[in-house]
């Protein structure tokens, strides 16, 4: 799931500042599961910014939505009977959300109410945490399916570095070690020897380093 | 003065300056170098070293940087955002400067994707707007990027790079006027072909007042043959070669093309130095060092001030 969260309120009274008239918009996927972005919140930020605006002396009208799922054009387009009585759209959902409303309503300022953070995990309630970096060659098989990208601080393929402790990364000791759990695991599995090998250096290009990607499925093309 | 650099010297004294360059050699041979620069010797008012050029990995550009230097010569010390993050480039740039190095160009640097490593993973932790902010306030007020006090400050001309031909083009001055604000103390531009358009970019230059807070060297490559000109016109990024130019070297006999690329280049730099606001020229000869004498005499650049 990707997460996010809410935008500091200071920050977002500054986005919108310009605007009389604004709809807000959450989305029904990612962000309503980590309580970021869903009907929920949409509902909660809007009497917010009410509220603060006319605090400020400049009221603001805010009309809420929450589309099915904000970042597929198909969805997007439920926007199209309104957006125009609007100064401006603000988005819960995540980047992608934000930015596939904008290209389809290329005149109209399409603002984020949220920060997008990473692809994670629930790990308890109110907890979520990082787990993939996208770098579009899993090495999971590898690894006793624990990610040495996303979750190993350094990036290290052929850990762990001098710094682990006890289990943890000597960047936090909130954090594990991703080595330490790779480790436990391969033992786990009876798969220790994969650690033996060295892992060649990663080709890069699958990830965010070759540039920005697209998937192309043929197949599904009309 | 702040550094000091010949370029800046150079430049001061009101000479129309002339930089050129040397692309570090693929091993670890020294004589390569010391060959290659001893074309440029005395030609140039500084050499640019460049740095992992065009993503292929060649020896390092503050070594060969110092070795130009123990020659004698005025190393422009290039360094890429590609490549390294603000730890490794404030450290690199202590240590050109420790060695005497006094000159240094800020770039972003090709993607990894046209060199000979396409699988590295690309820093880019600052672009080069923020690098150049980067080294001026680490002379200029003696601080790291992240805050800290800097014991010896480097003392460094910084300079920067400025493509007058990508587009958007009404955005190639503003971003010219970005890296000025962000501390540019000289500029190098792409190679420049397109006179017309090259001629329109100085004017608004000049007409923001750019060129009294930088100096600005137009930047200029020699066409060795027709082959040459068609790869520029179509495969270079960002490159405005127009047809005339690529059909005028085109016209000539396959053994009068390169003398006729240095008739052209001559045209171009007498054209250049009767533009305002053009404070010099960065001659790029590409693998062709050892013609770069006989260009800068015809083109009626000897001798070089002595500063
Ligand atoms: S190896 Fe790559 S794809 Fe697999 S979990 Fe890690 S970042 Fe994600
Ligand atoms: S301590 Fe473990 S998780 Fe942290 S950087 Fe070292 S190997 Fe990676």
């Amino acid at each position: 799931m990707i997460t996010a969260e809410r935008k500091p309120m200071e920050e977002i009274f500054r986005l919108i500042e310009p605007y009389g008239k604004i709809l807000l918009v959450g989305c029904n996927e990612c962000v309503t599961v980590c309580h970021a972005g869903g009907r929920k919140e949409v509902a909660m930020l809007a009497s917010a910014l009410r509220m603060g605006r006319m605090k400020l002396g400049a009221p603001l009208t805010v009309d809420e939505l929450t589309l099915e799922r904000q970042c597929d054009p198909e969805y997007a387009e439920e926007l199209a009977m309104v957006v125009d009585q609007y100064d401006a759209v603000c988005s819960m959902a995540c980047g992608c959300g934000v930015q596939t409303v904008a290209e389809r309503y290329q005149g109209l300022p399409v603002l984020p109410m949220v920060n997008t953070e990473f692809m994670g995990s629930s790990e308890s309630n109110g907890v979520w945490a990082e787990r993939c970096a996208g770098c579009g060659n899993c090495v999971l098989g590898l690894t006793g399916g624990i990610c040495p990208i996303a979750r190993c601080s350094k990036r290290i393929f052929n850990g762990p570095c001098g710094g682990s402790t006890k289990g943890k990364c000597e960047v936090s000791p909130d954090i594990d070690c991703a080595w330490q759990l790779i480790w436990d695991r391969l033992k786990q599995l009876g798969q220790t020897e994969l650690y033996s090998q060295i892992m060649a250096p990663k080709d890069w290009r699958t990830a965010r380093d070759g540039g920005p990607r697209r998937i192309v499925r043929e197949d599904m093309a009309i | 003065m702040k550094s000091d650099s010949n370029l800046e010297k150079v430049l001061a004294a009101g000479n129309f300056a002339v930089t050129g360059e040397l692309g570090p050699p693929r091993g670890a041979n020294l004589q390569a170098i010391k060959d290659k620069a001893s074309h440029l010797k005395g030609m140039v008012d500084a050499v640019n070293v460049t740095d992992n050029q065009t993503a292929v990995v060649r020896m390092a550009s503050w070594a060969v940087s110092l070795v130009l230097k123990e020659m004698g010569m005025e190393p422009n010390y290039q360094m890429v955002c590609r490549d390294r993050n603000r730890l490794a480039m404030q450290s690199d740039i202590l240590g050109a400067a420790a060695l005497g190095i006094n000159t240094m160009l800020c770039l972003s640097g090709d993607h990894p994707s046209f060199g000979d490593h396409p699988q590295a993973a690309n820093v880019h932790d600052i672009d080069s707007i923020q690098q150049i902010q980067m080294v001026a306030n680490m002379r200029d007020q003696g601080r790291f990027q992240g805050g800290a006090e800097i014991d010896t400050p480097p003392r460094l001309f910084v300079g920067a790079a400025a493509n007058p031909f990508g587009d958007p083009f009404e955005l190639r001055v503003l971003r010219l006027g970005k890296k000025v604000a962000a501390g540019a103390d000289f500029i190098q531009t792409q190679c420049i072909y397109n006179m017309e358009r090259f001629a329109e970019y100085m004017r608004q230059a000049v007409d923001m007042g750019l060129t009294e807070k930088t100096k600005l060297l137009a930047g200029v490559t020699p066409l060795k043959s027709a082959g040459m000109a068609r790869y520029m016109a179509k495969k270079v990024p960002g490159m405005d070669v127009p047809d005339e130019v690529v059909k005028r070297i085109a016209d000539q006999p396959k053994d009068k093309q390169a003398e006729e690329g240095i008739k052209l280049l001559c045209e171009q730099i007498e054209q250049l130095r009767e533009m305002p606001g053009v404070a010099g020229i960065h001659l790029m000869a590409i693998e062709w060092e050892h013609r770069v004498p006989e260009i800068v005499e015809r083109a009626g650049l000897l001798p070089r001030p002595q500063v």
